[in-house]
């Protein structure tokens, strides 16, 4: 029991916790900050396996663009009185948890655990992997065209976010 | 070089892709339903790029590159489609926007 295993359990329970209260939350403001904190929690363990960019990029456009978009929609739409929406339908939910459960199992025996793969450590090349120059270069030469492709889905989506949230025309 | 297996983010992954699905079944809220489909994508990328590092290969953060981007514009999309609904009829549960159901 080292102190890296330690640090791993310590931030790998808390982003469960977080994701659990999460979805159990009544209010989507506390809500949405509780998701933030899982996003940390997984910049920091992106870290641990050496992927600098990937970190970086998780806080910035998970926790800082994409968190803060759905904080404004909640503060546009005034759902504060709404949190208490009624959901009672406890045979369905009883069915949706047994449902996650399967798909947990099932997941899990798809891994081939608890033999699972014998890799212990992380590659020794992972290091130079993760870096922004070694992402860049393989970005912008091999997966030029996916690079390119993402430009043109980011122009559909703000245009069709604006024709969605605009006002209807008569 | 640490010392954690592959394992142990493959099963932090797949436990909270699971609390994903439960949220997503039981939640009535469409917004937090939203929120939960985000912590799906994020689970999938946590195994994504712990493959990636333990494989040495950069493939994985690529996608990793290529998943966040179109979870960014599918959150504006989306987010816009929840105030169109939430214009005509006023609410976001999910049990009351049934008019595509025939």
């Amino acid at each position: 029991m080292n102190f890296e295993i330690i640090f791993f359990f310590l931030i790998a329970i808390s982003a469960i916790a977080s994701s659990i209260l999460m979805v159990t939350q009544r209010n989507p403001v506390k809500s949405v900050l509780l998701l933030i904190v899982n996003f940390f929690c997984l910049a920091i363990i992106y870290l641990i396996l050496h992927a600098q960019f990937i970190a970086i990029i998780q806080i910035l456009v998970y926790a800082g663009a994409i968190m803060v978009l759905f904080l404004f929609v909640i503060m546009l739409l005034n759902l504060g009185n709404e949190s208490q929406l009624t959901e009672k339908m406890n045979h369905r939910k009883l069915l949706a948890y047994i449902l996650s459960g399967v798909v947990l199992l099932e997941i899990l025996l798809g891994l081939g655990l608890p033999f699972g793969h014998g890799l212990v450590s992380i590659n020794s090349n992972a290091v130079e992997i993760g870096t922004v120059e070694f992402i860049g270069k393989s970005l912008y030469t091999n997966y030029i065209l996916p690079f390119e492709i993402t430009s043109m889905l980011l122009l559909a989506a703000i245009v069709g976010v604006i024709i969605l949230a605009k006002k209807k025309f008569q | 070089m640490t010392e954690i297996p592959l394992n142990y983010y493959l099963v932090l992954s797949a436990i909270m892709f699971s609390i994903g699905v439960i949220g997503v079944l039981t939640r009535r809220n469409a917004i937090i339903v939203f929120m939960c489909i985000e912590l799906m994508l994020n689970s999938v990328n946590l195994s994504l790029v712990a493959f990636s590092a333990f494989y040495g290969n950069t493939i994985g953060q690529i996608l990793v590159f290529f998943v966040i981007a179109v979870a960014a514009s599918e959150a504006a999309v989306g987010l816009s489609i929840i105030i169109a609904l939430f214009r005509n009829k006023v609410t976001v549960n999910i049990d009351e926007i049934n008019i595509m159901k025939w």
